[in-house]
């Protein structure tokens, strides 16, 4: 069997709020494999989010490891892409600067840093506002821009934090659509976190249903539905079973 | 898929013109306030009250203290001094702020005094400061100085510490260092808070001149002020107040001119 890309192995995270020990995340054991996209759908404390952290490097496990390529994670890295909820463009700096940073931490050259971010931008469709500052994007350009600027980088793996719960839902379907056709060429591993049902099962190879206190998976469902995902599919009667069977496992965990 | 500019001309044209409307009114409201005052003022030197000279008195004497240059010799002397104990003063607060901001250590040595000599004005160390330093330019600088430092010292402290968690998490996963994180992140975040505290900071050190330059001083506008207040010399008091107003106008005009500059990425409520 080949290395899994992530392999989250016994995994717990736990916290002390106001005196009282929280397990944001419980001996948890999830194995990714190269090129899959999954999504981490669950109610609010069953701990995505701290999951998705330890993976990216801001935040420690308090047992267990997370591996990426069988390296366990140590820190933050270029080789993981994060993507936020909150976008987290920085403010100050252009388009096309915010897509170039990681090149400029990683010293790559001005005339390459170009090519790329060019390209990256392309991708987006951002093109015409390279030198727009973040405050005069509109919320999907924020979040194509942040996108951008962690491909830019080429990571191995994208974990995307709730990446596209602040845009409405026709900007919603628009950038799952773009992001499932970015992965097609690519096929990068990807580990989505969302609150919507639709959109966890549209995207995911496999949608993992978490549950709260302590935070666990409680089941997973395999998306048995073929990419690319078109419209036709996302209507289909299938469709609909799956994320029927994916609503029963979050909302109805009694 | 390209977005188009989300720009409607005529409605951008409309909104300006708006605006414009808008400031032209704005300033037709400054200016008669302007004349209400003087009116005022007028008024008040016409009935005699407490022997206040009149806007024309004052302005005959500001003529004559422009032309036999008195004038400009206090300016200067007192600008120099608030320049420089601003220079100072400001010099000192960032990288003590950013300090303070960044390493907990620094925070724990630091805070009790800055805490401390924030609740003395600085004005009460004066007599201190005569004892110890005597009464040539260091006392009057030094004092003007911990007036700007104590202002802009909180200020950078407190951006750096309300710097978005997220965007420092944002740099990290991009590769970032700790050294990068505070160049690209740390500093360009506080930069808002750190001229909003230049700006304070100028208007405290502009507003302890006055009282730093009684420390026997042989220019300066605090110090010509207080020589007509003995030979009652109200016109040179009043010219001597009007000139520290505009000046210190002036100067936080520019600081602001630089603090928009510099921060056009802000978004502004």
């Amino acid at each position: 069997m080949t290395t899994p890309k992530i392999q989250f192995a016994r995994v717990s995270c736990a916290f002390v709020l106001q005196g009282q020990e929280f397990r944001a995340v419980n001996d948890l054991d999830l194995d990714i494999a190269d090129g899959e996209i999954v999504t981490l759908v669950g109610p609010s404390g069953c701990g995505k989010s701290t999951l998705m952290n330890m993976a990216a490097g801001l935040q420690e496990p308090t047992g267990g490891t997370v591996r990426v390529d069988g390296k366990p994670v140590s820190g933050p890295g270029p080789e993981r892409g994060v993507i936020f909820q909150q976008y987290a463009l920085f403010p100050w700096l252009t388009v096309a600067q915010n897509v170039g940073f990681g090149l400029e931490i990683k010293g790559v050259p001005a005339q390459e840093r170009a090519r790329i971010v060019a390209r990256c931008l392309d991708l987006v469709g951002l093109t015409a506002f390279a030198d727009a500052l973040p405050k005069t994007l509109s919320g999907g350009m924020k979040q194509r821009c942040a996108i951008a600027r962690a491909y830019a980088v080429d990571p191995a793996v994208l974990l995307m934090d709730e990446p596209f719960g602040a845009l409405d839902a026709l900007t919603r379907v628009n950038m799952q659509e773009q992001l499932l056709a970015t992965w097609a060429r690519d096929k990068r591993t990807i580990l989505f976190i969302t609150h919507d049902v639709d959109e966890a099962v549209f995207l995911a190879h496999r949608v993992v249903v978490m549950a709260a206190r302590p935070g666990r998976i409680h089941e997973i469902v395999d998306v048995d539905l073929p990419y690319p995902r078109t419209e036709d599919i996302r209507l289909s009667q299938r469709f609909q079973d799956l994320r029927n069977r994916v609503w029963h496992a979050v909302y109805h965990q009694h | 898929m390209t977005e188009t500019a989300i720009q409607d001309d005529g409605l951008a044209r409309r909104h300006a013109l708006r605006e414009r409307e808008m400031r032209r009114k704005l300033l037709a409201l400054n200016l008669l306030a302007a004349v209400l005052g003087l009116a005022l003022w007028s008024l008040l030197s016409f009935i005699d009250l407490a022997g206040l000279p009149g806007p024309l008195s004052v302005a005959s004497r500001a003529i004559q203290l422009i032309a036999n240059g008195q004038l400009f010799v206090d300016l200067a002397a007192s600008i120099q001094r608030v320049l420089l104990g601003f220079a100072i003063g400001t010099a000192l607060a960032i990288p003590v702020g950013f300090l303070m901001g960044w390493y907990t250590w620094a925070r724990g040595l630091m805070e009790p005094y800055v805490q401390f000599f924030r609740t003395i004005p600085p004005l009460a160390l004066i007599p201190l400061a005569i004892v110890f330093l005597g009464i040539g330019e260091v006392p009057k600088v030094f004092v003007i100085t911990l007036a700007a430092f104590l202002v802009s010292v909180i200020s950078t402290y407190q951006g750096v510490v309300n710097v978005d968690r997220v965007l420092i998490n944002a740099a990290r996963v991009l590769g970032a260092g700790d050294a990068a994180v505070f160049r690209r992140v740390i500093v360009p975040a506080s930069t808002p808070f750190i001229l909003v505290g230049m700006r304070t900071g100028l208007g405290a050190a502009w507003s302890t001149l006055v009282a730093a330059e009684l420390i026997a001083a042989q220019q300066g506008l605090g110090h010509r002020m207080q020589q007509a207040q003995i030979y009652y010399d109200l016109e040179t008091i009043f010219v001597a107040l009007i000139t520290i107003g505009i000046t210190g106008l002036l100067m936080d005009r520019v600081l602001l001119w630089l603090d928009q500059r510099l921060t056009v990425w802000q978004e502004r409520r």
